[in-house]
């Protein structure tokens, strides 16, 4: 049972994360792009886990997760990037900016769970 | 008053209602409700037995004096004065409109073989109009074809033509 | 545990296909000749955000589709590849294509495989790309990895792993990491801390330790393969040194040996887990439902939650005079019902008002047509939409939508000329089809125009005879003989054209729209151009009104034909000729209106007129000014018609409710006007000086 922000400006895909996530029994915060995320992060606490897509309008997963990295709060928290893109850089980009790893899209509810899983405390 | 459900096939119900004296008849199918007078928003440039229009549950609803659209005279109007809201087709849409009467008197079920076609009668109110003359309890009631005096005679007719360009032949 | 993704696909649905619309405008922009980088990103990540979302919804063929247009675009975005007009127009086919695929997928048909597949060609032809075989769903990131050459006999693995220094400053945690093994076999963990310091030099952000894991199979049935293991690790590969050595009973050497690949359960069982949302055919869901949905603006929903608070109130108070009813409560009694009523009143106005959408949703198509048709006719038009904000009902909308078209690829098929005939005709190569929609009384206009060639009166009135719908005698004004071409079976194309038929369907567009309660009317200048007009009455109309009173009564002027008002100055009153009075204000003599004197309240004489309100008017470029009695509130009215129980009553443009329950007039001013020169006939001439604004005489 974790608070977990979700990132991402795809409704569907956002949608489908939080509720697979709170079937489970997590607490789950949304935000359509890195900007609100931001700012949430700001004002909120407790989050055990950030989950965001990499490709946003506003600001894009990697700096978002630069700038979560920058706040005393997250400063250890798993983040992790969702992605579709197998290359390598897009990966390496994410870990230079402090991402903790990666969801490969697509992916199915229950790898989810079990990638969750994996970075909870 | 009868029930509705004690018609036979050939009866009709009607709703009358007292104009100078007189008793007339309405299809009670095209009467929507009863109400008392109410003061009237006066239409610019219309007829004069066309008072005016009033809000009836935010829709617009025009109100005609019947007497003075039969050609009879004015009077004040009392606590029986009343407007009867009917409501009549009109080109595939409907029509709602209060008409002020003198007093309402009745609902009856009258027989179609007992309507006799009117006669030949002078006066105010154009035979197109009257479908017909009942004797019920030894009065006699004129019945009207309200749907045809609303289109008709009330109604201009512009206001019923719906194509708008038309070419001159 | 199965999680139904049904409920999230028809999301998917809304947002692709809004995508779609996006990557379709981003492309037409990008026709126009700059290329603004911001564009080319916004459509590649529409396309990114379609290929992510098809394959995890199992659109296989979408997802591969998109994915190779997504790689064209990324090489745009890069700047390694130019926008040339031919990869955006193929770029714009196969936006369509995405569009019939998703459209598949939404009604749970079989998608079209073959048709996407030679418009693949086509798209790897026209981008020089190096053909892709027919695809399948790309299994990304399914890293199954190589199978492991494996000894039949191996007892286990042999783990060194040295957390780098800013492991945990990504989060990472070496004991989750470990915690992991223990999932896969026996573990036995060595720890070594030789390299901590003491505690007060210690960063507490820092790794010190290392382990070795001894990890042993449990049993011969569970084997675990190299790759299971640099799976865990997979996220900290370079923030760590990570030795796997497998472990070996009686062997020194840890070569392993060509083998045959062992059914490892485990190893089949991921790839078969990988490629589960891709297993999900459309034809073994349930039938998605196909609901129309409106955008709300969210104010309006706050609108609707407030009145519904109101009339909360409005039936507790009632039900409270309910409870101890006695005569005296009669006059409350009644004022909680009248407030009753104007509350339920209110909500229903206010839901109406949730059906209105901007006109922009009908609109939003026509860049995409005119763009196409252009192309296809060899002309050049580009097309200018105004008033895409003016609102209307939405179902009103979507049967307007035909009408439009049919106008539209009129205008461009027949109206409009190709480039050598405008330069001929001294006009600029490029010609115009405009859209312009706005609200009028209660009314909403939308004009259709175009500069192209113009209606050629004396061609269509020979037409008309010779088709026998008038007579060669018959006298016609022009916008009679313009409005033949609605009539029916009437056609001036000399040859079938395919983009708009043959003049029949501007007699089933004239239907379509009366059955709308509306009216079409077309003008035009030989030469210059036309103009189609179709009025459609409002479902529901909102006008900011000033109310103002007349011979007691109130009534509504739209604030908008305001100019202004003022009190009238004797000495700038002046008669002219017969009854008319003016009113010299600044430079120019505005005719006076009574209103007492057009509607016959009250057929008084030109009383005197001196400090008396004018209220001066605007319609068309025309003022007049009125006389009123007394100005009272603006506010916002809900314009209610006249029309559906009486009748066009001439100088109103319907009527509405005020907050007490009454009914007031609403003024129209275009008609007034008529009203007031039909009045003032005997003195024409000097009247259209006066309202055109030159002084009488010049």
């Amino acid at each position: 049972m974790a608070k977990i922000l979700i990132v991402d400006d795809m409704a569907s895909m956002r949608k489908m994360v939080a509720f697979t996530l709170e079937s489970s029994g997590h607490e789950v915060v949304q935000a359509d792009d890195g900007d609100v995320a931001l700012a949430i992060a700001n004002e909120q606490d407790g989050f055990a886990l950030v989950i965001t897509d990499v490709n946003m309008p506003n600001m894009d997963g990697i700096t978002l997760t630069g700038e979560l990295r920058k706040l005393p709060a997250l400063k250890f928290t798993p983040i992790l990037l969702l992605t579709t893109e197998a290359g390598k850089d897009k990966k390496m980009a994410g870990k230079a900016a402090g991402a903790t790893g990666w969801l490969v899209k697509p992916f199915d509810p229950d790898k989810l769970l079990m990638t969750i899983k994996k970075v909870l405390r | 008053m009868e029930s509705v459900t004690s018609l036979s096939a050939a009866e009709h119900q009607y709703l009358t209602f007292i104009l100078s004296g007189e008793e007339y008849g309405v299809d009670i199918l095209t009467v929507q409700e009863l109400r008392g007078w109410e003061n009237t928003t006066p239409i610019p440039n219309a007829p004069s037995f066309v008072l005016g229009v009033i809000n009836l549950r935010g829709v617009i609803v025009p109100i005609v004096d019947l007497r003075s659209r039969f050609g009879l005279d004015r009077i004040d109007y009392g606590p029986t004065t009343v407007v009867i809201i009917v409501k009549v087709e009109a080109n595939g849409k409907e029509r709602v409109l209060g008409i002020v009467v003198d007093a309402v008197s009745e609902v009856y079920d009258i027989n179609k073989g007992d309507v006799q076609p009117p006669p030949d009668m002078e006066g105010s109110i154009s035979i197109d109009f009257v479908t017909g003359l009942a004797t019920m309890e030894e009065k006699m009631v004129i019945l009207l074809d309200i749907t045809k005096l609303v289109n008709e005679g009330i109604i201009s007719s512009q206001a019923n033509d719906s194509s708008k360009a038309e070419v001159a032949a | 545990m199965s999680i139904d993704l049904d409920q999230f696909k028809q999301i998917f649905f809304e947002e692709s296909f809004e995508g779609l619309d996006t990557m379709e405008s981003g492309l037409l922009s990008m026709n126009d000749g700059g290329t603004d980088l911001d564009v080319v990103n916004d459509i590649f990540r529409a396309a990114h955000s379609i290929k992510g979302g098809s394959a995890t919804f199992g659109f296989s063929a979408l997802a591969s589709f998109t994915h190779i247009m997504e790689g064209l675009l990324d090489e745009m975005r890069e700047g390694k590849r130019e926008a040339d007009s031919d990869v955006v127009n193929i770029l714009l086919e196969s936006v369509d294509e995405m569009r019939t695929l998703m459209t598949a997928y939404q009604d749970d048909e079989e998608p079209d495989v073959e048709q996407m597949q030679v418009l693949q060609k086509k798209l790897e032809k026209v981008c020089g790309m190096e053909p892709s075989a027919p695809s399948a769903a790309k299994e990304e990131g399914n890293e199954a990895g190589e199978a492991g050459e494996e000894d039949n006999r191996r007892l286990g693995w042999q783990i060194e792993f040295e957390p780098h220094d800013d492991l945990l400053t990504t989060g990472n945690d070496p004991s989750l990491l470990l915690s992991e093994l223990r999932d896969l076999g026996d573990v036995t963990l060595t720890m070594d801390d030789s390299a901590l310091p003491s505690f007060d030099s210690m960063n507490p952000e820092q790794c010190y330790l290392k382990w070795s894991i001894k990890l042993l199979e449990k049993d011969s049935d569970s084997v675990v393969e190299e790759d299971q293991i640099t799976e865990i690790f997979e996220w900290v590969e370079d923030e760590c040194d990570l030795q796997i050595k497998g472990i070996y009973p009686d062997r020194e050497k840890s070569d392993r040996r060509a083998g045959d690949r062992r059914e490892g359960g485990a190893q089949e069982d991921r790839r078969a887990n990988n490629r589960r949302t891709d297993s999900r055919r459309p034809s073994d869901k349930k039938p998605t439902q196909q609901a129309t949905n409106i955008r709300v603006d969210t104010n309006r929903i706050d609108e609707l939650i407030d009145m519904v608070g109101e009339l909360v109130i409005t039936q507790s108070m009632l039900g409270q005079l309910g409870d101890e009813f006695d005569m005296s409560k009669l006059v409350r009694l009644r004022e909680g019902l009248e407030e009753l009523e104007r509350n339920s009143r209110e909500i229903q106005e206010a839901v109406m008002r949730v059906r209105m959408q901007p006109i922009s949703f009908a609109f939003n198509r026509f860049p995409r047509m005119v763009h196409d048709l252009s192309q296809k006719l060899g002309k050049k038009v580009r097309l200018e939409l105004t008033g895409e904000e003016t609102e209307m009902d939405k179902t009103v909308m979507e049967k307007i939508n035909d009408p439009l078209v049919h106008l539209v690829r009129n205008s461009m098929d027949h109206g409009l000329e190709g480039p050598e005939e405008r330069l001929a005709g001294c006009k600029e190569e490029e010609g115009y089809v405009r859209l312009k929609a706005f609200h009028q009384g209660g009314s909403i206009v939308v004009e259709v125009s175009d500069d192209g060639r113009g209606l050629d009166r004396e061609k269509l009135f020979n037409i008309a005879v010779n088709k026998g719908v008038i007579q060669e005698t018959d006298v016609l004004t022009d916008e009679q003989v313009f409005m033949l071409l609605f009539a029916a079976g009437f056609s001036t194309a000399e040859k079938l054209s395919d983009i708009s038929g043959r003049g029949v369907g501007l007699d089933v567009v004239r239907r379509n729209i009366e059955s709308l309660g509306g009216n079409v009317s077309v003008n035009s200048v030989f030469g210059e151009g036309t103009v189609f007009t179709i009025r459609l009455p409002l479902t529901l109309a909102v006008l900011d009104g000033q109310l103002l009173q007349v011979d007691g009564a109130t009534y509504v002027l739209p604030l908008g034909s305001i100019i202004e008002s003022l009190q009238m100055d004797a000495d700038a009153i002046s008669g002219l000729a017969g009854d008319t009075m003016v009113y010299r204000l600044r430079d120019e003599y505005i005719p006076i209106v009574s209103l007492s004197n057009l509607f016959a309240t009250d057929a008084g004489d030109n009383e005197d007129m001196a400090g008396k309100l004018l209220v001066i008017v605007e319609w068309a470029d025309k003022h007049i000014g009125l006389r009123v009695d007394e100005l009272l509130s603006q506010q916002q009215v809900v314009i209610k018609s006249l029309e559906t129980n009486y009748e066009r009553v001439t100088g109103l443009s319907g009527a509405t409710i005020l907050g007490d329950g009454t009914v007031s007039l609403i003024l129209d001013v275009s008609s007034l006007m008529d009203m007031a020169s039909k009045a003032m006939e005997c003195v024409n001439k000097p009247k259209l000086a006066v309202a055109n604004g030159r002084r009488v005489g010049e």
